[in-house]
C-alpha cells in the first residue's frame, strides 16, 4: 500500500472536517472514555483522601462504631506536634532518607558511569543489576532477615570473613546501633539500580560532538568530566533524588517486613508508625491528621525541590 | 568508525568491566542465595559455616505446598507405603501430609488479582490516554501533577477510609475490592505512560483512517491500538509487576480470602520453627516470574520507573 497520497489527503482536509465524517462526536467519545477513569480515580483517590481530612478532625475510632464521633477541631494536630516520640520517628526517618540518598547517589552514579563506558557485555550486566528494584520490597525484606541471622547469615559470614569478627558476635537487626544501618544496606541493595537507570540517560543524552570540542581545545579529562559531564547529568541526578526521596519518605514494606520498627522504635519510620496508630491502636481521628501532616511535609519538600530543579534544567 | 576521540580505550573498558561485572556478583548474590536455599534439607539451610555446595533436596518446595504433621515410627510403619515422591519425602522427614497448604491459593490470588486489575487498568486507561492525547479534555494538563501527589501519600494513609469505605460496601477481603484498589492505585501513572506512547504515534495516520469512512472507534481499534502495541504492553507489565508486589494494602485490607502471596510468605512457619527453605521456595517461585518480566521489559524500563519524566 502507498501511504504517501493518503497522508497528502488527510492533511489536506480540515481537522473539523475529518472529526466529524461518522458516528458520534468528538467531544462524546472524548467523555466516554475518560468519564470510567476518572470516575475511579475519584472514588479511589481522591475521595479517601477527603475522608482523611475529615477525620482528622474528629476523634473517631473505627473500631468502636457505636461511639458518636465528635468534632475536635485541631486538637489531634496539637497532640501530634507536641509529641516527643513523633519527632524521634521523624528522626529516624530522616537517618533513612539522607543515607540510602548518599549511598544510592554516589554508587548508581559510578556504576552508570562505568556501564557507558560500553564495554563488551554491559547490556545483560546492566539487566542483572536492575533485578533487585523489581522485587516485592516485602518478600527481599523477609530474606534479608535470612541473610541477616548471626552465625548462619550469609552476610554475616561474609563480613565475618572479611573483618576477622565473630559472626555471631553481631546481630544487624537485633542491636539498638546495627539496625537502621541494616535497613539502608538492604535498601541500597535494592534501590542503587534505581539512580543507575536513570544517571545512564543522562550519560547517554549527552552528544558525542561537545566530548570532541573540548578534546579539541586540549581540556583535560578531569576538566570535562567536571564542566561537562556532571552538569549535564545533574538534572537526572536530582530527578532520582526526587523520585527516591518520596518513596522512601513513605517506606513501609521492606522495613516492617525487615525490622518490624524495632529493636525498641529505632527503626520505627513515619509509615510504620502510622500503621500503629490506625490499625493497631486504632486511633483513627488521631492517625488521619497524622497522614495529613506527612503528606503536607512531602507535598511541601517536593515542590520546593521541583522548583530547584527546574532551576538547573533551565541552565 | 574506526577511531574517535570519545571512544573509550581497551584499557578502560576493561577495568570498567571488571568492577560493573564485580558489583553485579555481589548484587546478585543474595538472590542466588535464596534460590539455592529453597533447594537445600532444613539442615543444611542453617549450617555454619554457610554451605555452597550440597546436596540438592526438594524438602523445601514439598514442605511449601502441604500441611504435615508429626508421626512416630509406628505411625509411619502403619501408613503403608508411601504413594508417590512427594510423600516419600515428607517421610523421611518423619512427617505425613495431611493436606495442601495454603500457599498455592495464596499464589492463585496474586495472578487473579494481578491480572485482573493489569487488564481493568488497560482498557480503561487506553481508552484515556487516547482521549488525552486527541481530544481537548478538562484535566489534561494536571495529570503529572496528579499522579505525582497521589504517590506522594504513604499508602497506610489512604488505607484508613478506603478500609472504611470497603467494609461499608463489603469489599473488604474480596478479590473484586483489591482489583478495583490496584486498578485505582495504577490508573494515573499507566494513562500518562500511554499518553506519551500515543503521542507518538502520527495522527495523519488517523485521519486518513476517518477520511477512508472508519468512525472513531474503528480508528481507535484499527490504527492507533496495534500501533501502540509495545507501549501498552510494557505499561501492563508494569501495572502486573506493581500489583503482583504490592504489599501494605493487601496487609490491611485482606487477611483470608483474597490475601496475596507477599503478606503470606513472611508467615510460613514449618512444623518446628521457621522453616528457611520453604520460604525461600515460596520466594523463588514468587519471584522468578518477576525477573523475567524484567527482561522483556528491558528497554522500557526507564520510562516506566520514572513515570515517562525519561524517555530513552
Amino acid at each position: 500500500m502507498n501511504n504517501i497520497p493518503i497522508e497528502k489527503i488527510a492533511k489536506a482536509t480540515p481537522d473539523s472536517v475529518a472529526r466529524h465524517i461518522r458516528g458520534l462526536s468528538d467531544r462524546s467519545i472524548a467523555w466516554i472514555f475518560v468519564a470510567p477513569t476518572i470516575f475511579l480515580l475519584l472514588a479511589i483517590n481522591i475521595f479517601p483522601l477527603i475522608w482523611t481530612v475529615w477525620l482528622s478532625f474528629t476523634n473517631s475510632r473505627v473500631n468502636r462504631p457505636n461511639r458518636a464521633v465528635e468534632w475536635v477541631g485541631l486538637r489531634n494536630y496539637e497532640r501530634i506536634l507536641t509529641d516527643s516520640d513523633i519527632w524521634h520517628t521523624m528522626q529516624a526517618t530522616a537517618h533513612f532518607l539522607i543515607w540510602t540518598i548518599v549511598l544510592q547517589v554516589l554508587i548508581g552514579f559510578m556504576l552508570a558511569f562505568l556501564i557507558n563506558k560500553k564495554f563488551r557485555g554491559n547490556d545483560l550486566w546492566t539487566t542483572i543489576i536492575v533485578f533487585p528494584m523489581m522485587l516485592s520490597p516485602a518478600v527481599v525484606g523477609n530474606f534479608w532477615t535470612f541473610l541477616y541471622q548471626p552465625q548462619i547469615g550469609l552476610f554475616n559470614y561474609v563480613i565475618a570473613f572479611f573483618s576477622g569478627a565473630d559472626s555471631a558476635s553481631f546481630s544487624m537487626i537485633g542491636d539498638v546501633d546495627l539496625a537502621p544501618w541494616a535497613i539502608i544496606i538492604a535498601d541500597t541493595w535494592m534501590w542503587t539500580p534505581f539512580v543507575m537507570l536513570i544517571c545512564l540517560a543522562g550519560l547517554r543524552s549527552i552528544p558525542n560532538s561537545i566530548y570532541e570540542a573540548a578534546e579539541c581545545d586540549r581540556a583535560s579529562k578531569w576538566r570535562q568530566f567536571w564542566t561537562i559531564t556532571i552538569p549535564m547529568v545533574l538534572p537526572f541526578l536530582m530527578l532520582a533524588v526526587l523520585f527516591r526521596g518520596i518513596e522512601n519518605f513513605k517506606m513501609f514494606d521492606l522495613v516492617v517486613q525487615l525490622t518490624g520498627g524495632g529493636p525498641g522504635n529505632t527503626t520505627t519510620l513515619t509509615s510504620i508508625d502510622l500503621k500503629r496508630e490506625a490499625f493497631e491502636k486504632w486511633r483513627t481521628g488521631y492517625s488521619s491528621a497524622y497522614a495529613v501532616i506527612l503528606f503536607v511535609t512531602v507535598f511541601g519538600l517536593a515542590s520546593i525541590y521541583v522548583k530547584a530543579l527546574n532551576k538547573v534544567k533551565e541552565r | 568508525m574506526s577511531f574517535s576521540v570519545t571512544e573509550p580505550n581497551k584499557g578502560t573498558k576493561w577495568f570498567a568491566g571488571v568492577l560493573v561485572v564485580g558489583y553485579a556478583l555481589i548484587t546478585i548474590a543474595p538472590l542466588l542465595w535464596i534460590i539455592a536455599t529453597g533447594f537445600k534439607s532444613p539442615a543444611d539451610s542453617i549450617a555454619y559455616p554457610p554451605k555452597v555446595v550440597f546436596e540438592p533436596s526438594l524438602e523445601g518446595y514439598v514442605n511449601l505446598f502441604t500441611e504435615r504433621t508429626r508421626a512416630t515410627p509406628d505411625m509411619l510403619e502403619a501408613q503403608g507405603e508411601p504413594k508417590n515422591w512427594y510423600e516419600q519425602i515428607a517421610r523421611d522427614q518423619g512427617t505425613v501430609i495431611s493436606g495442601p497448604s495454603r500457599y498455592g491459593e495464596r499464589f492463585l490470588n496474586s495472578v487473579i488479582i494481578g491480572f485482573g486489575s493489569t487488564a481493568l487498568c488497560m482498557i480503561l486507561g487506553t481508552a484515556a490516554a487516547y482521549a488525552f492525547s486527541r481530544f481537548r479534555v478538562p484535566l489534561k494538563d494536571d495529570l503529572l501533577f496528579f499522579i505525582l501527589s497521589t504517590r506522594m501519600m504513604p499508602p497506610i494513609a489512604v488505607a484508613i477510609p478506603i478500609f472504611l469505605m470497603f467494609r461499608n460496601l463489603g469489599l473488604n477481603d474480596t478479590h473484586l475490592g483489591m482489583i478495583l484498589l490496584y486498578t485505582g492505585v495504577n490508573l494515573s501513572l499507566s494513562v500518562w505512560l500511554l499518553k506519551g506512547f500515543i503521542d507518538e504515534i502520527p495522527i495523519e495516520y488517523e485521519e486518513a483512517a476517518l477520511i477512508d469512512g472508519y468512525t472513531r472507534f474503528q480508528a481507535f481499534y484499527k490504527v492507533v491500538l496495534p500501533q501502540a502495541a509495545t507501549g501498552i504492553a510494557s505499561t501492563a507489565i508494569f501495572c502486573l509487576i506493581f500489583a503482583w508486589n504490592e504489599y501494605a494494602f493487601a496487609v490491611l485490607l485482606t487477611s483470608g480470602t483474597a490475601q496475596t502471596a507477599p503478606p503470606f510468605i513472611p508467615t510460613i512457619i514449618g512444623v518446628g520453627g521457621k522453616d528457611w527453605p520453604a520460604v525461600a521456595a515460596g520466594a523463588t517461585i514468587f519471584l522468578v516470574p518477576v525477573m523475567v518480566f524484567t527482561i522483556l521489559l528491558r528497554k522500557h524500563l526507564l520510562r516506566g520507573i520514572t513515570f515517562g519524566a525519561v524517555r530513552k
